[in-house]
């Protein structure tokens, strides 16, 4: 079985994202980009499914600038078996709408043919949680989303998920769309001779134009601002004065 | 604010130069996830304990981190000055400066003799285990009574026998040897001809050979989870290939190695300076005092600017040298400048930061307050300052 993962290049989870001065967005520019880590954990599953002899190869797909053929190295240098760049933009602070993602997907999935699509859940700058199952609806495929337990078993994916309230366990028909959470695994190190090695697999540059596929923002924005600073707190000296603020002031009981 | 934590929301990161190549950037972010979680939480315990696991050790070398120096051939990656600049300058920015020596010693200042100068015999017998972590490696150089000047060792091996197949017999002592005590492999120095430089050779000393022994375990000023020893060496009995490099040729050998050590201590003024100038804002930015914050204050931020200004020409040097050295240019004059200066503006930097914590910054526990003892060893070892600037002087 053929595993696809796509990997989305976002700003560095350690970064404080900070506004752009004509409020447009956050600024990017010359800051710390890494792979999405709800990404990082799809590839780390693909590649575990590969350890475990359920999968036979590992494609990983980004899409955007350029530069995102640094998030695909570093799939590549944690096991991935090769990579397909779909360039879509010259500005790093041009994002492409999830449906035009998932309609490129959806052109290479028709080219690639996988058994199984495992996406991250979210990507953390945007947090739209919707690639994974717009590409499920164009596709017309079954979907589980948030994965938090993947078993193949046969031609079925048995997906664990956290719902309110507990766990639930789907089954889905292969081809499927997966989609990872944050507990699924703990991503690997990519080791030193595996960066190496990533330098010698193939890496397959494309544009969106090469699949007929129209980019163009459907989304306006209206304003980005940041989140309003967190204001001092107050100690109280008992619990008689903490219900007394919760009832006078706060008004909460 | 809080003077304790060690990952502040704001940071001070210069961009790599151009000629950085991608597969650097990705060790960086390795290295960089590697400090955070495998280090930075427990480092803190590792001082209090002076002694760092070995199991740091043994991880380091699983991720391939441990081989930059050495061949494929014997389980490394043989990467360059830069791979070892970038490798250090992120390790320096755990700050725990004794993790930093205690890692960088084994894979760029003793191990690397071994690969430099070691015959393949000598290379596949250690050279797998140490790229793994299961050997660690010592540099047992300076003694007692020669430090600066290293052509003043007296501690001496004779040959126990004639021809060249008779066991070498060595006896003396070495002083502040970083690895020294939970070390496996010493490289020592020592006298084999006569006085002077052209009288020294290099052996491969396992610790727990017979008559070695740890005179004492040394309390130091910083680096306090790294150990550093005082060793003796009774009768201690090495066969014939213990030889390391040719016979009186160890100070050239030394020699040989001088460059990229000092690259490396520029590295570590790189990497710490610029962690301490993040904590630091990190701190100033909050504190406030009179009505506003620190860095409202106009003499704290031209203060930190100076400051910060100074780390990225050092680390610019850094970066332009390495990438000199690599190219196989003669860099003994820039590598002398790097390593006499780099550690005087580290010295100001972390003393400046210091200052600007207050009284928080002398307490134990906040990175500010180790770092500032951390740094102050880079001014003194392999090499102190005035050393280097003769070697400056010599050049210009
Ligand atoms: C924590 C620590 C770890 C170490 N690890 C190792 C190790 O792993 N292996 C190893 O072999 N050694 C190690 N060393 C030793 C270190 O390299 C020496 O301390 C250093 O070379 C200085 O030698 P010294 O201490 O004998 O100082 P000295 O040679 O006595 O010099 C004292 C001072 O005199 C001045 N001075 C000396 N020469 C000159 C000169 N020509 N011109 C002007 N001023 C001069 C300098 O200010 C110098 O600091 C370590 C030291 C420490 C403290």
């Amino acid at each position: 079985m053929k595993v696809l993962v796509p990997v989305k290049r976002v700003i560095d989870y350690n970064v404080k994202a900070r506004v752009k001065a004509d409020g447009s967005g956050v600024d990017l520019a010359n800051v710390k980009m890494s792979m999405n880590p709800f990404d990082e954990i799809a590839v780390e599953e693909a590649i575990r499914l590969k350890e475990k002899g359920a999968a036979e190869e590992i494609v990983v797909v980004s899409i955007g600038v350029k530069q995102a053929q640094e998030t695909l190295r570093t799939a590549l240098a944690m096991g991935a078996d090769r990579a397909i760049l779909i360039e879509a933009a010259d500005d790093v602070h041009t994002d492409i709408e999830p449906l035009a993602v998932a309609k490129l997907l959806k052109a290479v999935i028709d080219e690639e043919q996988p058994g199984l699509v495992i996406a991250g859940k979210q990507a953390i700058d945007n947090d739209m949680n919707a690639t994974g199952q717009m590409l499920a609806a164009l596709l017309g495929w079954g979907q589980a989303t948030n994965a938090a337990e993947i078993e193949i078993e046969g031609d079925v994916a048995k997906v664990t998920r956290e719902i309110d309230g507990g766990m639930q366990t789907l089954k889905v028909k292969m081809p499927a769309i997966i989609t990872a959470d944050l507990r699924l695994n703990e991503p690997r190190y990519a080791s030193l001779p595996n960066i190496m090695k990533a330098k010698k697999k193939p890496l397959d540059a494309k544009t969106a134009a090469d699949y007929g596929v129209d980019v163009a923002p459907r989304l306006t924005i209206v304003a980005t601002t940041e989140p309003p600073a967190r204001k001092a707190g107050v100690k109280v000296e008992s619990v008689d004065e903490l219900i007394s603020k919760l009832k006078n002031e706060a008004g909460v009981l | 604010m809080n003077a304790f934590a060690q990952t502040p929301e704001t940071g001070f990161r210069l961009p790599d130069p151009d000629f950085v190549p991608e597969e650097l950037q990705m060790l960086r972010a390795q290295v960089r996830r590697f400090v955070e979680t495998e280090i930075q939480p427990h480092a803190e315990a590792w001082e209090e304990a002076g002694e760092i696991p070995r199991d740091l050790f043994r991880k380091l070398g699983a991720l391939g981190l441990l081989g930059m120096q050495h061949a494929e051939d014997y389980g490394g990656t043989q990467m360059g000055a830069l791979a070892s600049v970038v490798f250090g300058e992120e390790l320096s920015r755990s700050t725990f400066g004794g993790v930093t020596a205690a890692i960088t010693v084994h894979t760029d200042m003793s191990a690397s003799h071994l690969s430099r100068v070691g015959t393949p015999e000598q290379k596949a017998e250690w050279l797998p285990r140490i790229c793994a972590g299961e050997v660690v490696c010592a540099i047992a150089v300076t003694e007692a009574g020669a430090g600066s000047d290293v052509a003043g060792l007296r501690t001496k091996a004779r040959r126990d026998g004639p021809g060249e197949d008779a066991d070498w017999i060595i006896d003396g002592s070495k002083m502040f040897i970083t690895n020294g005590v939970y070390g496996d492999l010493l490289i020592v120095g020592a006298r084999t001809g006569g006085e002077g430089a052209r009288g020294l050779s290099l052996f491969l000393v396992p610790r727990d050979t017979p008559g070695v022994s740890v005179a004492q375990k040394l309390k130091k000023h910083g680096w306090l989870s790294s150990d550093t020893a005082e060793l003796y060496f009774d009768n201690v009995r090495v066969p014939a290939s213990a030889l390391l490099g040719g016979e009186n040729r160890g100070f050239y050998a030394i020699m040989q190695g001088f460059e990229h050590e000092r690259l490396m201590i520029g590295a570590f003024s790189a990497g710490e300076g610029a962690k301490a100038i993040e904590l630091t804002l990190d701190y100033v930015r909050q504190r406030r005092a009179f009505g506003k914050t620190i860095w409202d204050q106009q003499a704290t931020r031209q203060r930190l600017a100076m400051l910060a200004s100074q780390v990225a020409m050092v680390r610019a040097m850094v970066y332009q040298t390495a990438l000199a050295l690599d190219g196989g240019r003669p860099v003994s004059l820039e590598t002398a400048m790097i390593k006499s200066t780099g550690p005087e503006v580290l010295h100001e930097v972390v003393h400046g930061c210091l200052q600007l914590h207050g009284g928080t910054g002398y307490m134990r526990g906040t990175p500010i307050e180790r770092m500032a003892r951390d740094a102050r060893i880079l001014r003194i070892g392999g090499g102190a300052t005035e050393v280097m600037l003769e070697e400056v002087a010599k050049r210009i």
